[in-house]
């Protein structure tokens, strides 16, 4: 400590000294040091290597530069369009079903109206800790064509027989319908957490100016909820755009590709074919997707503050 | 007016009730096909009721796939991956939340990266990197790289953020250590926040696919997941045994969230979901 460093510190109080002297101790640097080194070694890196392995090809197990090889075979790769286009059709119809339902099952679990209101929280969040490859197992027994329990229900009311995962149509269906099984009740809470947040005298003020309930959800709900359905609509547009775990013990990618996701294609090219390169390339490209429709969501539907 | 209430009241619930139950179907499906057979889970029409086969999918799920073992590998895995996450997202917010020094927007800003940079993008060179260190099959490749987890270091700077600045200055003051200050006193405190973080990684752990599926090759070092979709995947599925390997998967963590969800929902919220 300099002579001039200690004078200033004479001159102010001591609570405000106390407050700034850690800046020249070690110990901030010793509480994040050992999230610094793990998240170093293994996501920084991982991160940096998987964009050199991008740039290479395995030639009889040897690495070869390939320059942007890989990155114009992914655009000449029809699976790989193919996985994109399941993954935007999930991020089109699905991801709105969902966040829609979640909006109005926030209201519901909101209203006073409701009796028993802990008790729907706690089994419409139920789902959320449920594993994937658990809740995957179960949704790919429910719903076999011939024995399931859905179908059986279905036609005990005169319905016909789906081939829930047989055809590539409904496969995308059941898909979906798994994926809201499971996140509903998450972005549900997370609107309601915000939901309870705008004050009540908004909605009374909205019904002595006459508002029905449709006109307040529009003019004061909606409103207040949209930083919520902003973060939910990112979180899921990220999680969308990786799935894996659904396809894979699901569908398995199939019928015909109809549910293979870039999170599958990718996971295929490593592990099944270990052609590492190039599932580089499929995440670099994941990565760079998943940067770009997070910054739009963002400037399209953020507030400027 | 009051009978109009009463009416919308009954007719909210209701409608309620039936959209909750077609949630909760496959939680109480689970139950009852876990007690039959392979065969007759795939009667017609299904069971609808529990029936007698519960031990003898259990004792074909110990002999098939070392189930005990398995569960074993899980609990370890995940305990292990509690305490050490844990301790290390709650050292990171807290240095990030009660200190200013040289470069801590930055690093904020990097970990945060970790949370908007898809997991797949690192698979493979983990990979490599758990091979070379001929790390392949062992507790430590699957719970050292997610350690740092910048949700969990996002969540306990939210939380830690919350400890009051002249708290820390008066025990400084007196002489209190660093450490001894964020022991004694910063965390005492904290315990709901630290519940509902220890709950969210043990959640995390157990129920984590990807990972465990890449560097567990070997199967008496399975974790649940790994090990029943391996099941799912041969021929002749055995679907009594793996729906009994899949209840004993769910529910254990059904019940933990039962039991714990108002620390779990409150502190992962910050304290947002009121009664």
């Amino acid at each position: 400590v300099s002579v001039s460093d200690s004078a200033v510190a004479s001159r102010v109080p001591a609570a405000k000294a106390a407050r700034t002297a850690p800046r020249r101790r070690p110990a901030p640097y010793l509480f994040v040091l050992p999230a610094v080194l793990l998240f170093t070694a293994f996501k920084l890196y991982p991160i940096g290597r998987s964009f050199v392995l991008s740039l290479h090809r395995t030639v009889d197990g040897a690495e070869v530069f390939a320059g942007a090889a890989n990155y114009r075979r992914l655009l000449g790769d029809p699976l790989f369009w193919t996985a994109l286009g399941n993954s935007a059709t999930i991020l089109a119809v699905q991801v709105p079903l969902m966040l829609a339902l979640a909006t109005g099952l926030a209201v519901a679990l909101n209203s006073r109206l409701l009796r028993g209101r802990g008790l729907f929280r706690l089994g419409f969040f139920l789902p959320m800790v449920t594993g994937l490859v658990a809740y995957g197992i179960v949704f790919s027994v429910l719903l076999n064509q011939r024995y399931g329990l859905v179908n059986w229900l279905l036609e005990s009311i005169g319905g016909p027989e789906i081939p829930w995962l047989t055809d590539p149509l409904w496969a995308r269906v059941s898909l979906g319908l798994a994926l809201t099984w499971h996140y509903t009740g998450y972005n549900a809470m997370i609107l309601l957490a915000r939901l309870q947040t705008v004050p009540a005298e908004l909605y009374d003020a909205a019904a002595v100016d006459g508002a029905g309930a449709w006109r307040r959800f529009r003019h004061v709900t909606l409103p207040g909820l949209r930083p919520a359905l902003l973060l939910t609509l990112v979180l899921s547009t990220i999680g969308t755009l990786q799935i894996f775990d659904e396809p894979y013990v699901l569908t398995g990618g199939g019928p015909d590709n109809a549910t293979l996701t870039i999170g599958m294609y990718l996971y295929q090219n490593a592990f099944k074919y270990f052609d590492f390169g190039y599932a580089s390339a499929i995440a670099y490209v994941l990565a760079v997707l998943i940067a770009l429709l997070g910054l739009l969501q963002f400037r399209v539907l953020g507030d400027s503050s | 007016v009051k009978a109009a209430t009463r009416g919308r009241s009954l007719l909210l619930t209701a409608a309620l009730s039936v959209a909750l139950a077609s949630v909760l179907v496959p939680f109480g499906w689970l139950c009852v096909a876990a007690t039959h057979s392979s065969g007759d889970v795939f009667d017609s029409p299904p069971p609808l009721l529990p029936g007698g086969h519960l031990l003898a999918n259990l004792t074909a799920l110990w002999q098939s796939a070392d189930f005990g073992r398995v569960l074993l590998n899980s609990a370890a895995i995940a305990s292990v991956y509690t305490v050490l996450a844990g301790a290390v997202c709650t050292l990171a917010g807290y240095g990030l939340a009660k200190f200013r020094f040289r470069g801590r927007g930055a690093l904020f800003a990097v970990l945060m990266l970790g949370l908007v940079i898809p997991g797949q993008v690192t698979l493979v060179p983990l990979f490599q990197l758990m091979a070379d260190l001929r790390w392949l099959d062992t507790y430590q490749a699957v719970v050292l790289p997610n350690l740092a987890l910048p949700f969990g270091i996002f969540l306990m700077r939210q939380s830690l953020a919350a400890v009051p600045d002249e708290l820390l200055d008066s025990g400084r003051i007196d002489g209190c250590g660093e450490l001894r200050l964020f022991l004694r006193v910063v965390l005492p405190p904290m315990r709901p926040a630290l519940a509902a973080l220890a709950i969210f990684l043990f959640l995390y752990q157990w129920n984590d696919f990807v990972w465990p599926l890449i560097v567990l090759r070997d199967s008496s070092s399975f974790t649940v997941p790994v090990a029943l979709a391996s099941l799912q995947g041969v021929d002749d599925t055995d679907y009594g045994a793996i729906l009994a390997g899949t209840a004993l998967a769910a529910l254990p963590m059904a019940a933990l969230f039962l039991l714990l969800q108002k620390q779990f929902v409150s502190g992962l919220l910050g304290g947002a979901v009121k009664e």
